[in-house]
């Protein structure tokens, strides 16, 4: 067995937040002792609310973000102790905002070609032929890359950020909420693309996303993670089926799918929201969980992992 | 049933885009009417035409725009302004972005019912802290006295709700108002409302592009494209009938849990949305429509595929044989 695609062990990020003039910076802990594997060519799915950690756990395994604890591993090798152009032939972003993360004064084809330019050791020629070739790969033309983002719709934005990761034949790509801004009908456009980039490419993705729907359909393996923890991992079809934490079940059951007449459901998570800056004592979940019992507000669970996959829950 | 608010013919040009080219809908009291669509279909701008809040420089023109029975097309700003916030009162998508971040929750929510009603401020008050509770929020006292940027973006969105009830409307219009929050939440907004509509007996006009709101919430729905509604049928009919090719192929686009199997690309709908000037003639969707034909360029007709159930399209009824599973 090759080394899986990214290894994470016992990552945590601890941010330091100022509350006021005089008050003392508080510790707001974002991602909170995670590990898990990717095996080459396969999808993790990576769903909760905003401020659960999933973006800031993008944002380490890109190698944006120091860790303040634990270790990333990409394809074997420490991210840590690895050069910035090295890391960047291995692994790249594509992120939910097409507006915002492309320069709206450069064309297409230099927005697309900046990976390979950065790289410093690729003739113009090869630069070129490879921006071609990446256009080609997400469908856009080549009149397509002599215009400006402003000139190209919200899915044709979210194409030459694909094509901009696809550039320097990365073997991952952490999509962060890549269909979000999207409408429904080019977000299936972009889906299948990626989908087929994966199949023909060989590609492995950590797909975070707050919509259900959406991971389940790309998704191999899928992590639910909660205030910062990942609560809930197992492989997609187990997970939609079969959930065992009480908090993806209210997740689920929060999707409205597109069948008249079922009403909205009652989740039942009442109206405590999560904050990161105050995690509660014992299981962070229990203040809003419909089946807590007494033990659960005193005693943190142990993340009890097994073949399907890892719970973390008294009553798993 | 009666119409609470009659839309006829809505057309409303923007400089030279045409944002809105002949929109027709009715909203029944106690109903709900959605509004469902792409961006930039026109269906905000339908929204904002009936609250008479089109950006400066919009031309509308209607047939008919009634309210309670009364045409309120030729109303000035000054009438429109006594409805708003009073008879028919609007929520949008973020609630950071019309709420006032200098003033507090309270001094907001009973500005409406002092400059509408000339309520005193303690009775005002009262009434502000009864909808807070009313809407699910805990402590509404405390909330009362502080800013918008001290709640989350569900607590907003809950005030902004209370908000637009302080006067009781009887039309409320709300713009996508769970776009910018978590599924939980949006879950737990979208029950609100319904428990609300139910008890008051709103008529609710509700804008989003979400199909499987769409599906849970609505009466009746009204699908818009191009700045035309090109279908409108009461829920159940639209979601096992759906006629008009742009309605079926949003319909293919979203996944559904337990349905879709992984690796079967989804339905799409290749193309974009064009930008339609004003004097373009026939259907905005034929550029991007497998069926389309020369008669797409003409006049569409509008037919009746059942009772209610309205299509604007040159196809015959049924085009693809059996309903979209």
């Amino acid at each position: 067995m090759s080394a899986p695609a990214i290894e994470v062990r016992g990552l945590r990020r601890v941010f330091r937040v100022r509350q006021g003039l005089f008050a003392p910076p508080r510790e707001v802990v974002a991602v909170d002792d995670v590990s898990f594997s990717v095996p080459a060519g396969s999808v993790l799915g990576v769903v909760g609310e905003s401020g659960c950690g999933k973006s800031t756990l993008a944002r380490l395994i890109l190698g944006l973000l120091e860790p303040s604890a634990g270790d990333v591993l990409v394809d074997g090798q420490r991210l840590g102790g690895m050069d910035r152009r090295a890391r960047a032939r291995l692994i790249q972003p594509v992120f939910q905002d097409p507006f915002a993360s492309l320069n709206p004064k450069r064309r297409i084809r230099d927005i697309v070609a900046m990976p390979l330019v950065a790289q410093g050791d690729v003739s113009r020629a090869e630069v070129e032929r490879r921006v071609a070739e990446a256009l080609d790969r997400v469908g856009l033309s080549r009149e397509q890359g002599t215009r400006f983002p402003a000139q190209l719709s919200g899915g044709q934005r979210q194409r030459v950020a694909i094509a901009r990761a696809l550039v320097l034949r990365p073997r991952i790509v952490v999509c962060d909420e890549p269909t979000s801004a999207l409408d429904v009908s080019v977000q299936a456009q972009i889906l299948n693309l990626l989908a087929e980039l994966r199949r023909d490419l060989g590609l492995t993705y950590l797909f975070i996303s707050h919509n259900l729907a959406v991971v389940e359909h790309i998704a191999s393996e899928v992590a639910v993670m909660y205030l910062g923890r990942i609560v809930e991992r197992s492989e997609s079809e187990r997970l939609f089926a079969a959930p065992r934490h009480p908090y993806t079940r209210a997740l689920l059951a929060s999707v409205l799918t597109p069948e008249p007449g079922l009403g909205v459901p009652d989740v039942g998570l009442g109206d405590t929201m999560p904050d990161p800056a105050n995690i509660p004592p014992g299981c962070r979940f229990h203040p809003r969980c419909p089946v807590a019992i007494t033990k659960c507000s005193t005693e943190a669970p142990r993340p009890t992992a097994d073949a399907a996959g890892l719970v973390e829950c008294h009553l798993a | 049933m009666s119409a609470l608010l009659e839309v006829a013919d809505l057309r409303v040009t923007i400089g030279s885009t045409a944002a809105v080219r002949g929109a027709s809908l009715t909203v029944n009291k106690g109903e709900t009417h959605c509004l469902v669509g792409e961006s930039g279909c026109g269906k905000s701008i339908t929204a904002l035409s009936v609250m008479g809040l089109l950006p400066r420089g919009a031309v509308r023109e209607t047939t008919a725009l009634r309210f309670a029975g009364e045409e309120i097309g030729r109303y000035g700003e000054r009438q429109m302004e006594r409805l708003r916030g009073d008879r028919m009162a609007m929520i949008f998508q973020e609630p950071m972005t019309s709420l006032n971040p200098a003033y507090t929750v309270g001094s907001q929510m009973t500005e409406v019912l002092r400059r509408h009603r000339g309520t005193p401020r303690a009775q005002a008050v009262d009434r502000a802290a009864e909808l807070l509770a009313r809407v699910g929020i805990t402590a509404p006292g405390l909330r009362l006295g502080q800013y918008p940027h001290q709640l989350s973006g569900g607590l907003r969105q809950r005030v902004m709700i209370a908000m637009a009830l302080m006067c009781d409307p009887e039309l409320l219009i709300a713009d996508e108002p769970t776009t910018a929050l978590d599924v939980t939440v949006q879950a737990q907004i979208l029950r609100l409302l319904a428990g609300l509509q139910k008890d008051l007996g709103l008529g609710i006009l509700l804008i989003t592009h979400d199909l499987g709101i769409v599906a849970r919430v609505a009466d009746r729905v009204s699908v818009m494209y191009a700045g035309e509604v090109v279908e409108s049928a009461p829920t159940a009919a639209l979601f096992a009938a759906p006629e008009h090719p742009y309605t079926r192929g949003l319909l293919t686009c979203v996944p559904v849990p337990g349905k879709a199997k992984r690796d079967e690309p989804l339905g799409s709908i290749p193309g974009v949305v064009p930008r339609i000037q004003p004097g373009f003639a026939g259907c905005g969707f034929r550029d991007r429509c497998a069926q389309a034909s020369a008669a797409c360029a003409g006049t569409i007709p509008r037919r009746e595929a059942s009772v209610g159930h309205e299509v604007l399209c040159t196809l015959p009824p049924r085009w693809g044989g059996a309903a979209a599973a």
